[in-house]
């Protein structure tokens, strides 16, 4: 079994070897600066979490992190855009066709944030239009330095400002790995994300306004056409 | 540290709809946008789209994601694991490709919500899920999670800051 385990590790590190020819450059997790064309935009999602909320079991929170990496020193500069709507998308149809029944859409008009919805959007699929009649929750959006400015309506809960980047990985050790100049990670490992920030946009809401058992959740950035 | 598969096959699970309404007497001019980042499960574009692919695959809906990506992520996985035959989930590669290649996040109204948390699979996914050791598990470990044990725990277990126990949850900046 040892002699079958090294071959394994050993056509394993071939391959990775040549697999760094096409991803090393843009293996960045979990979602970090995933692609070029939102590459350093205020449309770049770093990450997304959807969890039951740790202070009422009745409520889901959504978590839709931006523009990540960034360091203390450049976090303050830092500012969402009035041309970009974040949204959360849900299927809670029973055949999960993985099309949007319900959105959730988020909107930054000076200094302000909105949360629009939960509500049917007024189309699906790759454009989107903001449903303006749908329930509203606002907040200021917080600064670097001051406490976290939360508004809500209806029990929709709303906060965009600069937070810690909850994310966590030895990035830089998997790098490594796939390019074979390591074979495997270390112990302990390197939090690559420890210090930096993302401009984070967090909504709390009552589960009952999205359905019962399971729903297929996932978050977009969406620029003004 | 069984996983439990069925609990993945149990999310296709009926739902009833509360519809949410809106009143269209006031019509301002709409607002349009165009997609131009797509996620849901951490590291999936990152780890299985080539570069030339990344910018379309944030800009493929969900529902068509499946088909235009997924033999694609199988070739990426046996490029990334040769020795690949099924994981923790008892999925074999195209099995498992097949589910993540549909970037959307199984989420429970009900219950624990966790990637994974040594019971429930793909119920959500909490701040201090250890995602990226689960996946590598799913990806490295084979059917046991024994296999190639240097490539499966990157050893970072957990955030550089506490959360908070009230909203926005998310600890202060740096």
């Amino acid at each position: 079994m040892k002699t079958k385990k090294i071959n394994v590790r050993r056509s394993l590190a071939v391959l990775l070897v040549a697999g760094v020819i096409s991803s090393a450059t843009y293996l960045i997790a979990a979602d970090h600066i995933d692609a070029p064309a939102v590459t350093g935009k205020a449309s770049d999602i770093t990450d997304f979490y959807a969890f039951e909320s740790p202070s009422n079991s009745s409520n889901l929170v959504f978590v839709v992190n931006t523009q990540g990496l960034l360091a203390p020193t450049a976090t303050a500069a830092k500012s969402f855009d009035s041309d970009v709507m974040l949204e959360v998308n849900i299927d809670n149809s029973s055949t999960k066709d993985n099309q949007e029944d319900l959105v959730l859409q988020v909107t930054f008009e000076d200094g302000k944030v909105q949360v629009y919805g939960p509500v049917a959007p007024i189309q699906k699929g790759l454009n989107s239009t903001l449903v303006a009649t749908a329930n509203k929750a606002e907040a200021t959006v917080s600064t670097y330095a001051g406490s976290p400015m939360t508004g809500e309506a209806n029990g929709v809960k709303i906060f965009a400002g600069p937070r810690d980047d909850p994310f966590f990985f030895d990035l830089d050790q998997y790098k490594k790995v796939i390019a074979g100049t390591a074979t495997g990670f270390s112990n302990p490992g390197t939090d690559t994300f420890a210090g930096t920030n993302v401009m984070a946009v967090v909504i709390e809401l009552p589960k009952s306004l999205l359905g019962t058992g399971t729903v297929n959740a996932w978050a977009t950035s969406n620029r003004k056409n | 540290m069984k996983l439990k598969y069925n609990n993945l096959l149990a999310l296709g699970a009926l739902l009833v709809l509360a519809a949410c309404n809106n009143d269209d007497d006031a019509t301002p001019t709409p607002v349009t946008y165009v997609q131009e980042d797509q996620m849901a499960r951490p590291a999936i574009n990152t780890v299985f789209v080539s570069a030339a692919d990344k910018d379309s695959f944030n800009g493929t809906i969900p529902s068509a994601q499946g088909a235009a990506f997924a033999t694609k992520f199988k070739d990426k996985l046996l490029a990334l694991n040769a020795g690949y035959t099924t994981n923790l989930l008892g999925l074999n590669a195209t099995d498992f490709t097949g589910v993540l290649a549909t970037d959307v996040l199984s989420v429970a109204l009900t219950g624990a919500t966790t990637f994974y948390d040594g019971t429930n699979v793909l119920t959500g996914r909490k701040l201090n899920d250890d995602v990226i050791t689960v996946e590598l598990i799913l990806l490295f470990g084979g059917p046991d999670a024994t296999m190639n044990p240097t490539l499966t725990d990157d050893h970072v277990d957990a955030n550089d800051k506490a959360f908070l126990t009230t909203f926005p949850y998310l600890a202060s900046p740096h």
